[in-house]
């Protein structure tokens, strides 16, 4: 079996954002939309304060509650645990969306540009109309993913086949890999660090996990 | 792009709020109907209210259709009864409103079956009970939203789809059929029910924890609700049995008081207090030699 997971190092993130513009880059997401961003949280009094960089997006839940409500099967949880979204299937009913607890799906009924009435060159050649009206969201770059099988190589380790916003980390703070391969990098991370994963006590089994410090 | 803290959805609007409307007080009127219809009750007549259910249902129906992205593909909702309770309702609304159209004409003086009718006004308050449990179920699934998933937010929606199926009832009775102190007594029953269900499920969301957003709408909304759809109806309904003469008409008035307070609450619940989860963190992460600090979940109570 495989899983694939994120590990976030809370420690090492610098909240630059350039995850957030790779996956913007790689998935052509339309203005408002972010399929991962990086929180900029504040916690603490004065003057004991920190501050907290925290890339989200959609967890890869094992037990998604967007998939458990979703009434066109458009959402569907794959074999190596990514959660994916058949836009031809999907009626764009929101019910996902208000299913999710970490605001990971979106859903845009009118084509908006970045700047102004005209569309920029880019915008006209990566516009799909089929992700119009359907609900939407990270997909963990599938696929990337899925040329591994084609290359023999491994997602997570070869940039060819990792998720854009671990690819382009610059603090070396975001990995991806397979939570059930012993050897995976994820695995050994999890290993090695103590970690925590946002909102566990919902009970959806997320595949976002955030190393806050190594082990003791 | 928003903040950190839960900010309102926006995926579900009054389209939404319309079908919990629609659908509760249709679904309610239908089971009501068919109770009303019983040998030895005041003797309203089944048609015209059923077919009023029926219709609310439909009405229901329609503001889903119109909220949905991709509406010509409507029947893709058929795809998951497994575990989708959107799914479910669909499949039990296939059913349910030609049912309660059946039972409908049949009882109707225009094709009187009443073979036909007593047996299918049953089925269609079996099947409109089926469709009020799987509106509660929606809302309990929606694990984005504290207000919506609470657990007793469930019994609240279906009393009030039965409070406000007897209120159109009252007006039926009104209408067609003069007094009814047994509706009456109903009503006043279900009216405080709702009251202490909603009581219940404000005090242990604010307990359990919720969105200080979310809490704020809800508190702010309690007094209209409760002056107009519980004491007001509850007050009008009693006079409506102690002032004989006047009965139906205050009947009336107490139905409409009793639907206006679950009308309301139902669209303060699913347009106004919806606010998402938000993001938390249980701790902040150790740097250096540090120590690990205290997390938090901004905008929330608990």
């Amino acid at each position: 079996m495989t899983r694939y997971v994120m590990v976030a190092d809370l420690r090492r993130c610098v909240g630059c954002q350039t995850c957030t513009a790779a996956c913007k880059h790689a998935n052509a997401t339309p203005p408002g939309v972010q399929w991962r961003q990086v929180l900029d949280m504040e916690t603490g009094t004065y003057p004991q304060v920190q501050r907290t960089f925290v890339p989200v997006g959609c967890m890869h839940c094992a037990d998604p509650p967007c998939e458990d409500v979703c009434p066109s099967t458009a959402t569907k949880i794959r074999p190596d645990g990514i959660v994916e979204i058949d836009y031809d299937l999907c009626i764009g009913c929101g019910y996902c969306a208000v299913a999710c607890p970490y605001q990971a799906r979106h859903i845009v009924h009118k084509r908006d540009l970045a700047y102004g009435k005209e569309a920029m060159a880019n915008e006209d050649k990566r516009f799909d109309e089929g992700r119009m009206s359907v609900a939407m969201k990270c997909n963990f770059c599938q696929g990337r993913i899925d040329k591994a099988k084609e290359t023999g190589q491994t997602p997570g380790i070869d940039p060819e086949v990792t998720p854009a916003c671990v690819n382009s980390c610059l603090a070396d703070a975001l990995h991806f890999g397979d939570k059930e391969d012993p050897d995976s990098n994820v695995n050994k991370l999890l290993a090695e660090n103590q970690t925590f994963r946002m909102h566990e006590d919902l009970g959806t089994d997320p595949g976002f996990y955030y190393i806050w410090d190594k082990n003791k | 792009m928003n903040g950190i803290e839960p900010w309102h959805q926006v995926n579900w609007d009054w389209r939404a709020a319309g079908n919990f409307i629609g659908g509760g007080s249709g679904t309610g009127l239908v089971i009501l109907a068919a109770i009303a219809s019983l040998p030895g009750s005041q003797g309203v007549l089944y048609w015209p209210l059923g077919l009023l259910g029926a219709v609310l249902v439909g009405i229901g129906l329609f503001c889903v259709w119109l909220e949905i992205g991709r509406p010509w593909r409507a029947l893709h909702v058929f795809f998951h009864p497994q575990s989708s309770w959107m799914t479910r309702e669909a499949f039990v609304s296939a059913i349910l409103l030609p049912v309660t159209l059946i039972a409908a004409v049949t009882a109707s003086p225009y094709l009187p079956l009443p073979g036909v009718a007593g047996g299918t006004m049953w089925l269609a308050a079996i099947l409109a009970a089926l469709y009020l449990f799987c509106q509660a179920r929606i809302l309990h699934a929606s694990k984005g939203i504290p207000a919506w998933r609470h657990p007793a937010l469930m019994p609240v929606i279906v009393v009030t789809g039965l409070a406000e199926g007897c209120g159109f009832l009252l007006l039926g009775t009104a209408l067609f059929a003069g007094s009814a102190s047994w509706t009456l007594a109903l009503l006043i029953g279900l009216v405080l029910a709702r009251w202490l269900s909603w009581r219940r499920y404000l005090a242990e969301l604010t307990e359990t924890g919720a969105p200080t957003k979310a809490l704020a709408v809800l508190n702010g909304a309690t007094p209209m609700i409760n002056n107009v759809g519980h004491f007001a109806a509850a007050v009008v309904a009693v006079l409506a049995l102690i002032w004989i003469d006047a009965g139906p008409w205050l009947g009336a008035l107490a139905g409409l008081l009793a639907i206006a307070g679950g009308w309301w609450m139902k669209f303060v619940v699913i347009a106004r207090a919806a606010f998402n989860q938000g993001f938390a963190l249980p701790l902040t992460p150790v740097r250096g030699q540090g120590e690990a600090g205290p997390g938090d979940k901004p905008g929330w109570r608990n």
